[in-house]
This record gives C-alpha cells, structure tokens and sequence, in this order.
C-alpha cells in the first residue's frame, strides 16, 4: 500500500516564509486527499516541495512507492504548441522513458487515459483549438497516463463544468481505487471535497491547521478560521454532506 | 465513458499510425525537394553549360574539361553545399531558440547574433584589426565569428542569473540587435569608400565566398549538434508544455535551456560568420517544419533542418535565375522572395499555435 507522509516540511523564497512546519499523518494510497486553504496560502508551494521541485526543510515520505512514480500537475499548462492531443499525451508517456519508438501497449496506454476522461473524441484535435476545459480534461490525461503511484493536482477542475466536475472527480475516484495511488488534489470547491475526498488538509498561512477525515476537518470553526466565512454542514437529498455558506463572518466594512 | 469517446478510441492508435506515416512521407518530400534544389543549384550558373555536360562532370570528373571541372567542383558545388549546411544550421538554431524561449520570433536574427557578426566583421574591413591575430587571413569570418560567440554568450551568461526570465533573454537579444547595429553604423560612418562597399557587401549576405573548408566546417558542426538536439527530443517538446509543466515531467528545464543556448550559439555563429547576415532562414524554416510537422521533435528536428536547407538551397538558385549571369547576394533575396512567401503561408495556413 501507498502512503505519503510529510514532516516538518519548510519552505521559503528569499526571506519571505511560505511553508513552516507542515506535517501530516501517513495519508493513505486509494482515496481522494483534498488540500484546501484560501489564496497564497501555500498550496502550490507545497506540492512543488513534495515533487522535489524545490527546496527547503523537512522530509517527504514514500512507502510503496519511489519519486518516480511521482506526477505533479500544476495549475497552469501553455497550450500554445503545434500539438496534437493524442501527441501531447504520448509526449507526457515518453518524455523521462525514452525512445523514439512506441509499441502497442505504449498507444494502448494512450487510449485507455483519453476514454477514462471522456476525451477520446478530441484525439486528433490540436492543443491550440481547445477550450479551457477541454485543456484541463488533456492536462489530467497527460499526468495519469504513465500510472503514477502519487498523484499532486493543483485545482483539476477550476475549468470544467458542473457535470464535467463531477464526471472528472469520479473518474479520478476510480483510478485512485484501482491502482491504490495516493492523490492530492487542491480543490476550491468545499461541495466538492466533501462529495468526492475521504480525507483533507487545510493549510492557512503555511501552516497546516489540520489533517484527517474530510468530514472532521472542514468544521465551520475551521472554515471560519480559514476563510473568514460562516457556514454550516448539511446533507442534499441524496444524503451526501454539503456545506451552506451563509456569508462573511465578520461583515467586512463597507 | 460517453458512447462518443468509447466509438473512437479503438480508432485513434490507426490514425495516430497514420499521422506517423504521413510525417515521415512529409520529411522524404521535403529531402526530394533538397536534393532536386541542389541539382539545379549546381547546373546553374553565369557559364552557361548544358546539363549532360553537368552530370558527367559531378559523376565522372575525369573524363570532364578542366574549366568546366573547376566550375562545377570548386566554385559552384561548395556554393551549393553551403546553402544546404547552413540553411539547416540557422534553422534548427532558430527552432531551438523558439522553442527554449517559448516565443515565435526568437531567432539568431533577433538576436543579435548576426548583428554581432556584422559588427565583427566590419571591424576587420574598416579597422583592420584582427581579434586574432594568428589567423590574418581569416581575419573577417573570423572576427564575425568571435563577436558573434560574444553576443551569445552574453545572452547564455545572463541567462543563468538567478531570476532572470524568458522575456529578459529576448529584450536583452534585442537590446543588442540595437547596439551591435549602432556600433557597426558608427563604423560605416568613418570607414573609406572601399572598406564601405566591402562592408555593405558582406552585410547582404552571400554564398559567393564558399570553399570546401567552409562546407565541412559547418557540416561538422550540425554533425555534431543535431544529434544532441535529437537525445533530448522529449524532454524540448514537453519545455513547450511551459516550464512548471516541463518540470513537472521531470524534464531539466534550466539545464536543457542552457545546453540548448550554447549549442545554438555555436550552431548560429559560424554560418553567419562564414556568409553574413541570411538571419531571416532561422525564422522561416522552423515556421515552415512547425506548420507541416508540429512540434514531435522527432519530426519538428528534421523538419526544421531540412525545410531550412531547402529554402535557402532555393534561393541561392533563384538568386542566379533573376538576373542572367549575375549572381544576386542571397540575404537580399532571402527577404525579398522569403518575406511575401512566408507572410502568405501564415496567413493562410496560420492555426492557433504561433
């Protein structure tokens, strides 16, 4: 089984403290792991701490895995080059492998990550042409198809629509299940967290507030804290938990 | 997961194969091209021969007259030659440079690199100051050379500062497109008549001074280069992914950009000081790949040398055709012909990408 533990993880540009101090339990491989925290609060930083693209304090820890069955998907991707899909998809396959050669199971691999997310029709489409949520569907594609083992997703469905949501987050669901990866994924949407993660790390001002069970961590008294937003927990029809804002917890002056 | 994407998955490694296929059928017609350029290249010329006599003379020299050997084999073979090694020398450096800088006009043009040159070699011309002494008789490629070396080095050093971004490499090459050309005017300002003309010649750019040490100097220097280029094929295509996303490939993103600026520099500054300013191939040619190829640097590589090898292999043919028995500088026909032509093709070809 998967887990990634982080300990103690500090980081810094020049003077300006980013990360201190950000430790967790081991989070555990075949569920969604939600990092949630208002802007600049270190969430970006952190997955390029634990995807080695940076340095400072602390540890990351591995076990089951090595950091090469690691993939971080930042936020943004440039989608300016005379690519197509299905190229851009091999390239992510290829690129760290090598070999100018590719075999069936390597186009195999390539097709089954474009079905998974719906994107097999986009195939032969260049990347220029895509729309914003069409780019997120290849950027998810492109970091999943190599069958990472620790999987770091910096806002996956900020571009998608509201079905297109909730059919990427299942999707995701169903890949960490089956392949027992640990995925963290940073999400703005609490609906969201609550919905599909079974545990979550808040981060405020970089510093973890706290990790465990998404239900136990995303209180009201958390959020109130986090974002300065009064809420409450309830549950939709269907019986799944979601999260009422009700506004500002303190009116902001005028 | 929608009936859509489940119909045309089975349908996408065929036509992925096909995409391959046509690929490589594009490279093939592009070398067809080359060499077919290259014949005619070599059969024309202010002596009027006709072409049987041409043919004997390339596939059997000895039983050719000597004049005729001396024109096909020493002037107008290393003309031809040289069009083709640094036609594709200028092309894959400028695809390199646009593709490490993310930016469609990076070239050895806009950067400074041919002005350099310029500026290097109007220093032999006008002053008659050898930055090597040594080598008095190479004075003029030689200076271009150096300056050439200097401009790009300076461009790699800065380069590796902390902090410092795509955007400050390309306005600092522009910066020196503006200086290096100030410089070489204030040279052009006291120069006498015929060091003048001289200078004004050499900046136009011409194949007329090609040898067959020119030829396989450049020759070793792509021989050398395009292989380098060609192991890190990946990990160039995913830099055009963005750097964060390029590094999240675990591609090297400082390092490639490094390697790839100094392997340019030589790439660049040794046709341009050979042939003088025909910068605007290092533009061209890659636009050309990138338009029938994409960006796969298992292609777009190729694509770029070939297809800038081809052009200017086509100018120097058109350079001789427009006016009959006068051979035009070929940087001045480069713009001309190349200028329009290219214009059109983005244009009407031009898609989202660059």
């Amino acid at each position: 089984m998967v887990t990634l533990t982080l300990d103690q993880i500090g980081a810094r540009y020049g003077r300006r403290t980013i990360l201190e101090d950000a430790s967790t339990p081991a989070l555990k491989g075949g569920v969604l792991t939600a990092l949630v925290g208002a802007n600049a609060a270190g969430k970006s930083t952190l997955f390029r701490r634990i995807a080695g693209q940076m340095r400072g304090t602390g540890a990351v820890r591995l076990t089951g895995a090595t950091k090469d069955d690691l993939r971080y998907m930042p936020q943004d991707t440039a989608m300016t080059a005379a690519l197509t899909v299905y190229e851009s998809i091999i390239l992510a396959l290829k690129q760290g492998a090598g070999g100018w050669r590719l075999s069936a199971s390597e186009l195999a691999s390539v097709d089954s990550v474009l079905q998974r997310f719906g994107i097999a029709h986009l195939a032969e489409r260049q990347l220029p042409e895509l729309s914003g949520g069409q780019r997120q569907a290849v950027s998810i594609a492109q970091t999943l198809v190599t069958r990472p083992k620790v999987v770091l997703m910096d806002e996956p469905t900020s571009a998608l629509d509201l079905y297109r949501q909730y059919e990427v987050l299942e999707a995701l669901r169903s890949y960490a299940a089956e392949t027992g990866a640990v995925m963290i994924l940073a999400l703005h949407d609490l609906n969201q967290v609550m919905r599909a993660c079974e545990t979550a790390i808040a981060l405020s001002q970089g510093r973890i507030l706290a990790s465990g069970p998404a239900l136990e961590v995303l209180t009201p008294a958390l959020i109130s804290q986090i974002y300065g937003i009064e809420s409450r927990v309830e549950r939709c029809s269907r019986g799944c938990p979601m999260m009422i804002v009700d506004g500002p917890a303190v009116p902001r002056s005028a | 997961m929608t009936a859509l994407s489940l119909m045309s998955s089975s349908e996408n490694a065929k036509s992925y194969r096909t995409l391959t296929a046509r690929r490589i059928a594009v490279l093939g017609g592009l070398l067809a091209l080359l060499v077919l350029s290259v014949a005619v290249d070599v059969s024309l010329g202010p002596a009027r021969y006709p072409l049987p006599d041409v043919l004997r003379t390339l596939f059997m020299p000895s039983s050719a007259d000597l004049q005729m050997r001396v024109v096909i084999w020493d002037i107008r073979m290393p003309m031809a030659l040289l069009a083709v090694t640094v036609g594709a020398s200028l092309s894959l450096a400028g695809a390199q440079m646009q593709t490490i800088l993310a930016n469609p006009l990076a070239s050895p043009f806009t950067l400074g690199l041919s002005a350099a040159a310029s500026f290097g070699a109007a220093i032999a011309m006008v002053l008659g100051v050898a930055l090597f002494p040594a080598a008095i008789a190479l004075m003029v490629p030689i200076n271009a050379f150096a300056m050439a070396m200097a401009a790009s080095l300076l461009i790699f050093g800065l380069s590796t500062l902390r902090g410092v971004t795509v955007e400050t490499i390309i306005l600092l090459g522009i910066a020196l497109v503006f200086s290096f050309n100030a410089a070489l005017a204030l040279l052009q300002y006291f120069a006498s008549e015929q060091a003048l003309s001289a200078v004004v010649f050499w900046t136009m750019g011409s194949l007329t001074k090609a040898t067959w040490g020119k030829v396989a100097v450049t020759a070793i220097i792509l021989a050398v280069c395009a292989p380098l280029f060609a192991r890190r094929a990946w990990a160039l295509t995913a830099v055009r992914l963005g750097e964060t996303r390029a590094a999240a490939m675990g591609v090297p993103v400082k390092r490639l950009r490094l390697e790839t600026l100094f392997l340019v520099s030589l790439l660049a500054a040794v046709p341009v000081s050979f042939v003088g300013t025909i910068g605007f191939i290092g533009i061209v040619g890659p636009h050309v790949a990138r338009l029938l190829l994409g960006e796969d640097q298992r292609f777009f590589l190729p694509g770029a040398m070939l297809s800038g090898a081809a052009i200017l292999s086509a100018t120097s043919v058109l350079s001789k055709a427009i006016l009959p028995g006068a051979v035009l500088p070929i940087g001045i026909i480069t713009a001309l012909v190349g200028v329009p032509f290219f214009a059109a093709l983005i244009m009407t070809k031009g898609r989202k990408s660059w």
